[in-house]
C-alpha cells in the first residue's frame, strides 16, 4: 500500500476515533419530481446518520425511493427539502461545481452496469477521477494501486470488452479507490453477476472495509445481499420503516465472521 | 482539469473514433483547401495581369482613338494620325518624352506555299523595338531605310513564324505573301508571351509606311495617315502625369476640339491599367474565395452535426465522468477542444491539399502562376479555428448541461 494511502487511512481512524459527528446526516429529507403535471414524491421525509467505518444497506423494493435517496446521498441531486450534511457541510447549499468536487474527492460510485468508458483501458478509466482533482502528481502509480488492490495488476491494459463482468465491476470498484475518497456508493453492484461472482465482488467489498475502514452504503434489493451487511435501512414509499442492525451476524469489532 | 488534459482527453475520444473523426475533417479539410486553391488561382490572375502590363515597357503612356467609358458614344474610327505621333515626339511640345511609336493594324491574308490565313499586320517605326521593350531574337527589325522606302519586308512573332515555317526552316530572306504583294522576311521576334491587349506573338510586323503605301491607305478627311495607337514613353515615373497632361492639350489643339467638347483620343496610364485590371482581378479573387468559403461553411456544419450526433451518443460516459468529479467545465472544454482540434487538424491537411492543388494548377497551364500568399493560409487557418468554436459550442454547451443522472440512465 502506499505511503500517502497509509496516512490518509491514519488520519480517518483518528477522526473516527476523536469525533462524534457522523460522516452523513439527513434531516427531514424529501424529493418531489414533477412529471408533466403529476408530482411524484419519491422521498417523504427520511431522516438518519450513518457513522464514519460503518456499512449500510438501503433495501427495499423498487420505486422505494432507494435510488433517489442513493443520488442524493452522491451528491448527484439535491433535497427538495430537509437538509443533508456530509461530513459536516450542508449540501443542499452548494452549486453545482461544488458538487462536482465532492463527488471527485468523497464519493466513489460503484454502478450495477459498471459504467466504465467502453473505449478507455483499465488504467485509464481508474485515473478519470484524477484527472478531474487536478492531481497529475503520481497519477498513473496511484491507478495502479488501486488496480492492485482489487487484484487487477495483471489487467491494466485491458478494455472492458475484454474483461469478464467480475474483472469490470473490480475495475469500477478501483475506480471509486483511486481518489481515496470517504463513502463508497455502490447501487446493487453484483445485480448484474452470477452468484459466484457476485460473493467474490462482496468479499473485496469486505476486505476494503476491513483493511480500510471505509464507509460504504450499499442500495440493493437482493436479501442474500443484505444479509452479509450489519446495518439495513429499509424504505418503502420514500419513508424509512425500520433502520436495523444485525448483532448475530456481525462480531463485537464490526467483522462480518460466517458469510461468504 | 487543465488545458492540456481537455486536450489530451479530446485526442484520446478522436483516435478512439478514427474513421468518423476523418469523415468529419473531410469537411473542413476540402473547405480550406478549396479557399487556398481558388485564391491562389486568383492571386496567380493578379500577377500575370500586372507583369504582362509592366512587361509591355516601363514609363509607357498609350494613346489610342476615343473615349474610354463611354461605350455607346464612342466613335469606332481613328483619329489618331501618324503626324500627330511626330508632334508628340517634339521635344518643343512634349519635353519629357523620350520615344514615340506608332502602330497600324490591319487585318491581311499571309501566304507561304501551302500555308495560308489570316494576320495582324502591325505596321510601326524602328522606335518601336525601343519603346515597347520588344526586340527580334533573329535578323534585324525594320530600320529607318525600310521606313523611307517603304520596304516589302516584314518582322514575324514567333508564334506567326511557326504557323509560316512549321518544318522550323530558316526564314531570313524567304518570301511571304501578303495581300498577294511579296515581302521579304528579315527578322523574328522574340517571344512576349500574353499581356493586356492578348498575344502579340502572332503578329507580322511591317515598316508603317508600307502599310499606308502598299496595303491599306488609311487617312482622315485632311489627308493625313491614321494610326490605331501610340505608345509614348516618358523620361520618368515621376513626369508621367505632366507628359499625359502636355499630349492631351497638344492633341486637342491639333485636332481642333473646341473648350466645350470631349478629347477625340485617350492618354491612359500604364499604372491606371496596373490599377483597373487589378480591380477586375481583385473581384475574381473575392468571388472565388466567396465559392470556396461556403464550402468551409459547409464543413463546419458537419462538424456541428458529427459533435451533436457525439454528444448524444455518448451520453453515457458524459454522465460517467460527471459521477467521477468532472464540472460543467470540464465537459465544455472536452467537447470544445475535440470540435476545434477536429477543425484545426482538418484545416491544416486542407493548407496542403490546397497547396498541392496549387502547384497542380501551375504545372497543367503554362502561363498561369498560381501563388499562396501567407495571407490566404492566415485566412483559412483561422476561418477554421473560428468554425471550431463556433460549430462546436452548442454540442459542448449541450452535453456540459446534462443531468448526470439522467446521463448515466441513458441507454
Amino acid at each position: 500500500m502506499a505511503e500517502d494511502v497509509k496516512a490518509a487511512l491514519q488520519a480517518r481512524q483518528e477522526r473516527a476515533e476523536g469525533s462524534t459527528a457522523p460522516l452523513i446526516r439527513l434531516e427531514n429529507v424529501t424529493k418531489v419530481y414533477r412529471m408533466g403535471t403529476v408530482e411524484v414524491h419519491a422521498l417523504r421525509g427520511v431522516s438518519f446518520e450513518i457513522r464514519e467505518g460503518e456499512w449500510v444497506a438501503i433495501m427495499g423494493p423498487s420505486g422505494s425511493g432507494k435510488s433517489t435517496l442513493m443520488n442524493i446521498i452522491g451528491c448527484l441531486d439535491q433535497p427538495s427539502s430537509g437538509h443533508y450534511w456530509l461530513a459536516g457541510v450542508d449540501v443542499g447549499t452548494l452549486n453545482d461545481n461544488q458538487l462536482a468536487e465532492i463527488r471527485n474527492q468523497r464519493i466513489g460510485f460503484v454502478f450495477q452496469q459498471f459504467n466504465l468508458l467502453p473505449r478507455a483501458t483499465a488504467l485509464k478509466n481508474v485515473e478519470l477521477p484524477l484527472v478531474y482533482s487536478g492531481n497529475a502528481h503520481q497519477r498513473r502509480e496511484r491507478a495502479i494501486a488501486a488496480l492492485e488492490a482489487v487484484g487487477l495488476g495483471d489487467r491494466i491494459h485491458h478494455r472492458p470488452n475484454e474483461l469478464s463482468g467480475g474483472q469490470q465491476q473490480r475495475v469500477a470498484i478501483a475506480r471509486a479507490l483511486v481518489n481515496d475518497p470517504d463513502i463508497i456508493l455502490a447501487d446493487e453492484p453484483t445485480g448484474n453477476l452470477d452468484t459466484k461472482t457476485g460473493a467474490e465482488i462482496m468479499e473485496l467489498f469486505r476486505k476494503l472495509h476491513e483493511e480500510r475502514r471505509i464507509t460504504i452504503v450499499f442500495v440493493t434489493h437482493d436479501l442474500d445481499i443484505g444479509r452479509q451487511i450489519p446495518r439495513h435501512i429499509w424504505l418503502r414509499d420514500g419513508l424509512i420503516v425500520a433502520d436495523e442492525r444485525q448483532p448475530a451476524e456481525v462480531g463485537e469489532d464490526g467483522r462480518n465472521h460466517d458469510a461468504g | 482539469m487543465t488545458l492540456v488534459e481537455s486536450f489530451r482527453t479530446a485526442v484520446d475520444s478522436l483516435i478512439a473514433n478514427k474513421l468518423r473523426s476523418a469523415l468529419t475533417m473531410l469537411g473542413i479539410i476540402i473547405g480550406v483547401g478549396a479557399v487556398i486553391t481558388l485564391l491562389s488561382v486568383g492571386q496567380g490572375v493578379q500577377r500575370f495581369v500586372t507583369q504582362s502590363i509592366q512587361s509591355t515597357g516601363t514609363n509607357l503612356l498609350f494613346v489610342i482613338p476615343g473615349q474610354i467609358g463611354d461605350e455607346g458614344e464612342r466613335s469606332t474610327g481613328l483619329t489618331l494620325t501618324l503626324e500627330d505621333a511626330e508632334a508628340i515626339a517634339d521635344p518643343r511640345n512634349v519635353p519629357d518624352v523620350v520615344g514615340v511609336a506608332p502602330e497600324l493594324s490591319v487585318g491581311a491574308r499571309v501566304e507561304r506555299g501551302r500555308v495560308g490565313r489570316r494576320f495582324t499586320i502591325s505596321g510601326v517605326t524602328p522606335d518601336f523595338a525601343q519603346v515597347r521593350n520588344f526586340n527580334v531574337e533573329v535578323g534585324r527589325f525594320i530600320d529607318e531605310s525600310d521606313v523611307a522606302v517603304s520596304a516589302r519586308v516584314a518582322v514575324l512573332g514567333a508564334d506567326a513564324y511557326e504557323r509560316l515555317f512549321p518544318e522550323g526552316e530558316y526564314a531570313i530572306g524567304e518570301t511571304i505573301r501578303v495581300n498577294g504583294i511579296p515581302f521579304r522576311v528579315i527578322g523574328i521576334m522574340e517571344r512576349k508571351g500574353g499581356n493586356a491587349f492578348g498575344s502579340e506573338d502572332d503578329n507580322i510586323w511591317v515598316p508603317i509606311t508600307t502599310v499606308h503605301n502598299r496595303l491599306f491607305d488609311l487617312r482622315n478627311r485632311r489627308g493625313e495617315r491614321l494610326v490605331t495607337v501610340i505608345y509614348v514613353q516618358v523620361i520618368a515615373e515621376d513626369r508621367m502625369e505632366q507628359a499625359t497632361e502636355d499630349i492631351t492639350r497638344l492633341l486637342r489643339e491639333r485636332h481642333n476640339i473646341r473648350f466645350r467638347d470631349d478629347d477625340d483620343f485617350s492618354v491612359i496610364n500604364q499604372a491606371d491599367l496596373v490599377a483597373v485590371f487589378g480591380q477586375i482581378t481583385g473581384v475574381l479573387t473575392l468571388f472565388l474565395g466567396a465559392i470556396a468559403g461556403i464550402s468551409l461553411l459547409v464543413g463546419g456544419i458537419g462538424i456541428m452535426n458529427i459533435m451533436l450526433v457525439s454528444v448524444t451518443e455518448r451520453t453515457r460516459e458524459i454522465g460517467i465522468r460527471k459521477a467521477v468529479g468532472a464540472k460543467r467545465r470540464d465537459i465544455l472544454l472536452q467537447f470544445l477542444v475535440e470540435a476545434i482540434v477536429l477543425s484545426v487538424l482538418g484545416g491544416a491537411l486542407g493548407i496542403l491539399l490546397g497547396w498541392a492543388g496549387s502547384l497542380a494548377i501551375s504545372n497543367m497551364s503554362e502561363s498561369l502562376d498560381t501563388y499562396v500568399s501567407p495571407g490566404a493560409v492566415m485566412l483559412a487557418t483561422s476561418f477554421s479555428v473560428a468554425v471550431g468554436l463556433f460549430f462546436g459550442l452548442y454540442p459542448a454547451y449541450r452535453a456540459s448541461r446534462l443531468n448526470p443522472i439522467e446521463a448515466l440512465r441513458y441507454e
